[in-house]
């Protein structure tokens, strides 16, 4: 199987009280590895739902999930953490970096996990900080970053691991449009060197930057199209 | 896993660090517990080792048999008042139990003892020569009378540590003076060594002892020759002192002429009997200050958690974004146990330092003795752990359960 994500005919139910809410409606989708993906929908449409099960926060209530060839449906949640940990990175539209910790140190978190020795984990995330353009920030708190700077070091936790996927959820949702620009510019740039990055956004000139659009809708795909080639032009 | 312990460790140090004063106010229980326990149970230590060592000067494995309380128209007399008890009894005694090592008596009264001008009322004992040997007492000049004295009714007397003081000037050799006890004139020719205070808490220097036959015959004007205050036995292995008991009542039954139905006419005691009173006492005493130790523990450890509590539902994005990037629920399970004991351990640690400062203040303060044991302060340090272990449980199972999506966008 070469295509990194497949998604087949993928239902999520949630049942809140007696009420039955069908976030997910078969739907199928399919990413090869190294693209570069914008999710799109307005809220509600479900692409929160489909981000959290292909970032294996949560599992699909039918369907299946093959994620580089696993099948991640029925894995037990200890198994996700290990897929999370390996495969994936997060970049989340509120940064979620922990307060009073280090740039570095929040890199490091995801090798924390690895059982890395010290120097293992801080030298590789070093080398994280240096790829978004931080060196020298590496003891700031993120209180004394600015907003972009904070995605950047998220972006570094994101990379530390070299996952073969990066989920990105509205990461410009908090930012200006300078730093706005910079971030997509730096997830455009790991695309070129090989990662697979997945984007959740609801602006159409984000969406520009990336090589696929995929719209959701009702817990469906909409539509699935090339878009056009601006991603080529704009950037850093 | 190691270098994870470590690091979490550290991690838990630093997050305690940032929130000192909270930090210390969840300790302060456990400090408190820990100190509190550590420092009764070393007065309490000490108290008990302070009895022990009185207990001890009573002499080895010693058995007393009192005559049993008179009684007049039922009102009970003191106890020894009666005149049941015989000399005739004690060597009777010795002769018919093997068990017994040896057996003495002895007959007590306080009376006026004149040495030149100085004078001191004192308690004169008439005893027999065996009784100063099961009683242990040693002399610090002179010696013992003997046999021959007891036979005779020798004038001769040995003076215990305070009368000495009291009579003699410093410097002045007590033996081979002259003293007078009752007009009587006696030679002193013997002064004990010091035994300090008895379990009940008497001076037990402040005595003099004479022969048996000159106290009766001489001093006290007795009514029944041959009635003593006491018989004291000695058994030579403290195993023997049950079995002693039991043959020494049915033989001073059978010599009574007690029915099986009458009470004794006596009362016996063994030194253990008496050192139990004592330290049942201090140790009635120490189990409740325990409790009380323990109950701060108690509520030390649910500040613990009530900390933890709060700091899982503050740091709910934290533990969302720990598990996103991969930390299985072990992770987090560890991670706040880890606090939790870290608190628990320093507070012990700090309640092992007050604990043990307050022991050595109260030696220093109130002057009672104690005695910090290593075993008490390996049992507090692992009892706070235990403490910590336990209460944190709760929250860190709590944050362990968290759902990831849910942290995430918890607010």
């Amino acid at each position: 199987m070469s295509s990194l994500i497949v998604c087949e005919d993928i239902w999520k139910i949630y049942r809140i009280g007696d009420v039955e809410v069908q976030a997910l409606r078969g739907l199928s989708l399919t990413i090869e590895q190294g693209e570069f993906v914008a999710i799109m929908g307005s809220s509600g449409s479900g692409k929160s739902t489909l981000m959290n099960i292909l970032g294996c926060l949560d599992q699909p209530t039918r369907g299946r999930y093959h994620l580089n060839g696993i099948e991640v449906g029925d894995l037990r949640p200890d198994r996700l953490a290990e897929i999370r940990n390996q495969q994936i990175g997060f970049v989340f539209q509120s940064f979620n970096l922990i307060p009073r910790t280090s740039a570095l140190e929040n890199a490091q978190l995801p090798l924390f996990y690895r059982g890395l020795s010290l120097k293992e984990q801080r030298a590789q995330a070093a080398a994280a900080i240096q790829r978004v353009g931080l060196s020298g920030r590496e003891h700031h708190y993120p209180t004394q970053l600015s907003g972009g700077q904070q995605q950047r070091v998220a972006i570094a936790r994101a990379l530390v691991t070299s996952p073969s996927l990066l989920l990105a959820d509205e990461p410009t949702g908090n930012l200006d449009t300078t730093s706005s620009q910079e971030i997509m510019g730096i997830l455009q740039g790991l695309n070129r060197e090989g990662i697979t990055v997945i984007l959740v956004t609801h602006e159409a000139d984000l969406a520009a930057y990336a090589s696929r659009e995929v719209v959701i809708k009702d817990g469906r795909v909409l539509s699935d199209r090339p878009t056009k080639s601006r991603s080529q032009t704009v950037g850093v | 896993m190691p270098a994870f312990i470590w690091l979490t460790v550290m991690t838990a140090l630093r997050i305690l660090g940032r929130n000192r004063l909270r930090a210390g106010l969840t300790m302060l229980g456990i400090v408190i517990g820990v100190g509190a326990v550590i420092a009764m149970v070393s007065i309490g230590e000490g108290a008990k080792r302070a009895v022990q060592k009185q207990i001890a000067t009573m002499g080895t494995n010693v058995i007393i048999v009192w005559p049993g309380a008179t009684t007049v128209s039922g009102v009970r007399g003191q106890q020894g008042g009666a005149v049941t008890l015989t000399v005739s009894d004690a060597l009777d005694l010795k002769k018919k139990i093997p068990l017994l090592s040896d057996t003495g008596w002895a007959k007590r009264d306080v009376m006026q003892i004149v040495n030149g001008n100085h004078n001191w009322n004192g308690t004169i004992n008439g005893v027999s020569p065996s009784y100063l040997t099961i009683r242990d007492w040693s002399f610090s000049s002179g010696g013992p009378f003997t046999q021959a004295d007891l036979d005779s009714a020798a004038r001769v007397a040995l003076i215990g540590q305070t009368v000495a003081e009291n009579l003699f000037e410093p410097g002045e050799e007590p033996v081979g003076a002259v003293i007078r006890i009752k007009n009587v004139p006696f030679r002193v020719i013997g002064v004990l060594s010091p035994k300090g205070q008895s379990a009940q808490g008497s001076d037990q220097d402040d005595v003099i002892f004479i022969p048996f036959t000159t106290a009766e015959r001489k001093v006290f004007g007795t009514p029944f020759l041959g009635s003593v205050g006491a018989v004291f036995a000695s058994t030579d292995r403290a195993d023997d002192l049950p079995e002693a008991v039991e043959e020494i009542r049915e033989v001073v039954r059978a010599r009574h002429r007690l029915q099986s139905e009458q009470p004794d006419d006596f009362t016996i005691r063994t030194q253990v009997d008496i050192g139990k009173v004592q330290e049942g006492t201090s140790h009635t005493l120490t189990m409740m200050l325990f409790a009380i130790a323990s109950v701060s523990l108690l509520v030390g450890g649910i500040g613990i958690m009530n900390i933890l509590l709060v700091s899982v539902t503050e740091r709910t994005r934290e533990i969302g974004v720990r598990m996103a990037v991969g930390a299985k629920r072990r992770h987090i399970l560890m991670q706040f146990l880890i606090e939790a004991m870290t608190l628990s351990l320093f507070g012990g640690a700090l309640g092992i330092v007050m604990g043990v400062a307050g022991a050595k203040l109260t030696t220093i303060i109130a002057g009672w003795p104690t005695i910090i044991s290593s075993d008490v302060i390996v049992i507090a340090f692992l009892f706070s752990l235990v403490v910590g272990l336990f209460f944190g449980l709760y929250p860190a199972n709590k944050a362990a359960r968290l759902n990831p999506i849910d942290a995430l966008r918890y607010e």
